[in-house]
């Protein structure tokens, strides 16, 4: 499934991502790395919020779509 | 003189340190708030002076958006002697990537583990010292915002200048290992002189600018392609290679309990982060900050300002008097000077406040938050949601609000967002609200600020949007933003930006303005014999000359034609200029007396909407010239805005006057 599509509070684990032009590497440089642990804080409408290591990151979307993930 | 460089993530404690280490030695006034350009200062430590020098905050150093080229360019051509790497201990290993790649770069590096106090309030434990082993370079704890752990930072950090690091290299798997050492090889046999290793990994992660510097070479070039070919995803797997040595190192000496906890920042972002409540709170919020800044500024200590300029203007003319002056300097200094440069002055309570607020607002961690919630509607209009981080900021100035936006990595959402920030009323433009304010609508100063505010955002937006179909089209980059922890101000850093900005201001007011209305007021005498300030003087004359043009807006008068014409030169020289001409024809008259005098409410509002929104002062459009590396852009910046700001003034002007204003 895709970042975007995680609810509110659940924990989920990066698998890929495709896509997403130059935001690509920024998404692994901020650790959102394959097998990263994340958290949804907030999905609802507009970017989504998610929190990796109690450090909260805001992504656009757009961009969520292109993560991969499993929970 | 030695140097050294501070480097780390954004919401590291990295400014916090560098004024800690600098005090009040920072020689190059910079933009407070934002680290756009690089911060120098100097440290005097046993007799030993320093130079600090404090780079953008930036996640990596690659060529991702230009502040984070700053600092890249800084430590590759500057060679600083030692690096303190500030990483802030509560989020240690996307703090530790920058400094995989600062090792790779073949620097000395002191790592400066902050924030060592909320990590113990996280109950995050860390084993420092076995860190630094495995790193190869000294690691020292501190709390730069209570000073803690600094004194041990600069004895370390200057042991390790002139001395070679013993780093531990990492390897990024045997196969790519064997790719970078070839690569590497090939780049010491090349001309280039840069450091190989890291240049062959720069390579292969497809940076701009390294490759240019071997775009004439077809043996490198070729050799990069085979190792792309035999590893389609380099450029990922590098970055994920630093991290498994990252986690290897954390993993035996960092103990992070996996706490559910929900903390305070959580709580407040429910409601500031709201879907529904998001907007309308940051709405209220400026609100609340131009009605206090309006309430204190102007009705608390606007009257000490006001007085001690009149006291000054009344003794200065005393003391003239005294020494048998000739009556052509009591004039420069009383009608020009006091006039002119003290009209500026007395509004610099309010822009105090105004700066005070902000400062806050900067330091709390809301204006990440504010740019999250625009997101929305900045999207809507084609814009970038971080491109509201530098509009916020052009309402302190538009020469840091244009720099700001350094931090947005598609240049078409770049350009766009240099071209729009002007019409972010800058503090230097509040004077001459508030004349107006004053003269015309006393009792609703606060909300006819909010208004003038809110107009420049709508205009902003609405040439984002229109710039997003013409001039800059495609997709605008992805959204991706941290939301830092929300931080209590420190009084420090808050009165220290706000002090920043104040003397800018001061400086500003002693020098440019203090040039122009010089200039203004030789123009005013001359012809000899002309009586000073009438239509007759050369001043009248060139004011006379442009006046028609605003003939249509409802305030063609040479007066204020000459005052819009000074503004060019800086936005506090309209309302100084309007001190000189309304004062000096009328002695004793006061401004907003004479200002009630010479406009109507209807043409004072379509001045304000000229004002607000016309052609942006000399130093913003050098900025842009700067940022955009192009004159034609900068003719651009200075030529639409005032074609916009007279339509609109004449729009203004013609309908309020058919409706019968």
């Amino acid at each position: 499934m895709v970042l975007s599509a995680v609810k509110r509070n659940n924990k989920c684990r990066i698998k890929s991502v495709v896509g997403g032009g130059n935001a690509r590497k920024r998404i692994y440089e901020l650790g959102l790395n394959t097998g990263a642990e994340v958290k949804m804080v907030k999905n609802d409408f507009g970017p989504i919020i998610i929190s990796i290591s109690g450090h909260k990151l805001a992504i656009g979307r757009g961009l969520a779509q292109h993560i991969y993930v499993e929970e | 003189m030695n140097t050294i460089a501070l480097v780390g993530n954004p919401n590291s404690g990295k400014s916090t340190l560098f004024n800690v280490l600098t005090g009040s030695n920072q020689h190059v006034g910079n933009w407070p708030g934002v680290t756009v350009e690089k911060k120098e200062g100097s440290l005097k430590y046993n007799g030993i002076t320093y130079n600090i020098v404090d780079l953008p905050g930036t996640y990596s150093l690659g060529t991702y958006s230009e502040d984070e080229k700053v600092a890249r360019d800084f430590i590759v051509n500057e060679r600083p002697d030692v690096v303190i790497n500030v990483v802030d201990a509560t989020n240690l290993e996307r703090n530790l990537y920058l400094t995989t790649q600062l090792l790779e770069m073949g620097v000395s590096v002191v790592i400066a583990l902050n924030m060592m106090d909320e990590a113990a309030e996280r109950n995050i434990i860390i084993k420092a010292d076995e860190i630094g082993k495995a790193l190869g370079i000294p690691i020292i704890p501190t709390i730069a915002a209570k000073k803690k752990g600094i004194k041990e930072l600069l004895d370390k950090t200057i042991t390790q200048i002139n001395l070679k690091q013993n780093k531990i290299a990492f390897g990024y798997g045997s196969n790519l290992d064997i790719e970078i050492t070839a690569l590497s090889n090939a780049i010491q046999s090349t001309e280039v002189d840069i450091p190989s290793r890291w240049a062959a990994i720069k390579l292969l992660e497809n940076d701009n600018d390294i490759s240019a510097l071997f775009s004439d070479d077809k043996g490198i070039k070729l050799l990069v392609e085979d190792i792309k070919e035999r590893h389609p995803d380099v450029e990922l797997d590098i970055v994920d290679k630093r991290y498994e040595h990252i986690y290897k190192i954390s993993k035996l000496n960092v103990l992070n309990p996996d706490v559910e906890k929900i903390t305070v920042t959580d709580r407040i972002d429910k409601v500031l982060t709201n879907g529904f409540l998001g907007i309308p709170i940051f709405g209220l919020i400026m609100f609340i900050v131009f009605q206090m800044t309006f309430l204190i500024g102007s009705k608390f200590l606007g009257g000490y300002a006001e007085n001690l300029v009149e006291w000054l203007g009344i003794a200065l003319e005393k003391g003239l008097v005294a020494i048998n002056s000739p009556s052509w300097l009591i004039s420069f200094f009383i009608e020009g000077f006091i006039g002119g440069v003290g009209a500026v002055v007395v509004f610099v309570p309010l822009i105090t406040v105004l700066y005070f607020f902000i400062a806050i607002l900067e330091d709390t961690g809301y204006m990440s938050r504010a740019a999250y919630v625009m997101d929305g509607i900045m999207r809507a209009v084609g814009l970038h949601g971080k491109t509201f981080i530098s509009m916020i900021i052009g309402f302190g100035c538009n020469v840091p609000g244009v720099m700001a936006t350094r931090t947005l990595e598609n240049k078409k959402d770049r350009m766009i967002a240099i071209l729009i920030n002007p019409f972010m009323s800058c503090g230097a433009r509040l004077p001459i609200y508030l004349v107006f304010i004053a003269a015309f609508f006393p009792n609703n100063g606060g909300l006819a600020l909010f208004l003038i505010y809110s107009l420049g955002i709508a205009v902003a937006l609405l040439m984002g949007k229109i710039f997003s179909k013409t001039l800059f089209k495609g997709d605008s980059a992805h959204f991706i933003m941290e939301l830092p922890p929300y931080r209590i101000p420190s009084a420090k850093n808050v009165l220290k930006d706000t002090w920043e900005k104040v003397w800018d201001f001061l400086k500003k007011a002693g020098t440019i303005i203090f040039a122009v209305v010089s200039l203004l007021w030789v123009l005013s005498v001359l012809p000899l014999g002309v009586e000073p300030y009438s239509k007759a003087s050369l001043l009248g004359k060139i004011g006379a000359f442009i006046a028609p043009l605003f003939a249509p807006a409802g305030f063609g008068t040479w007066q204020a034609s000459v005052s819009l014409f000074a503004g060019l030169a800086a936005k506090e020289a309209v309302v100084a200029v309007l001190g000189m001409v309304y004062t000096g024809t009328n002695e004793g008259a006061e401004l907003i007396t004479a200002i009630r005098g010479a406009f109507t409410p209807l043409s004072a509002v379509s001045f304000l909407v000229m004002t607000l929104l016309y052609t942006p002062c000399a130093a913003v459009i050098a900025t842009v010239k700067n940022e955009t590396k192009s004159y034609k852009w900068a003719a651009f910046m200075a030529i639409y805005p005032f074609v916009l700001a007279w339509f609109l003034a004449v729009l203004v002007y013609q309908v309020g006057s058919f409706l019968g204003f």
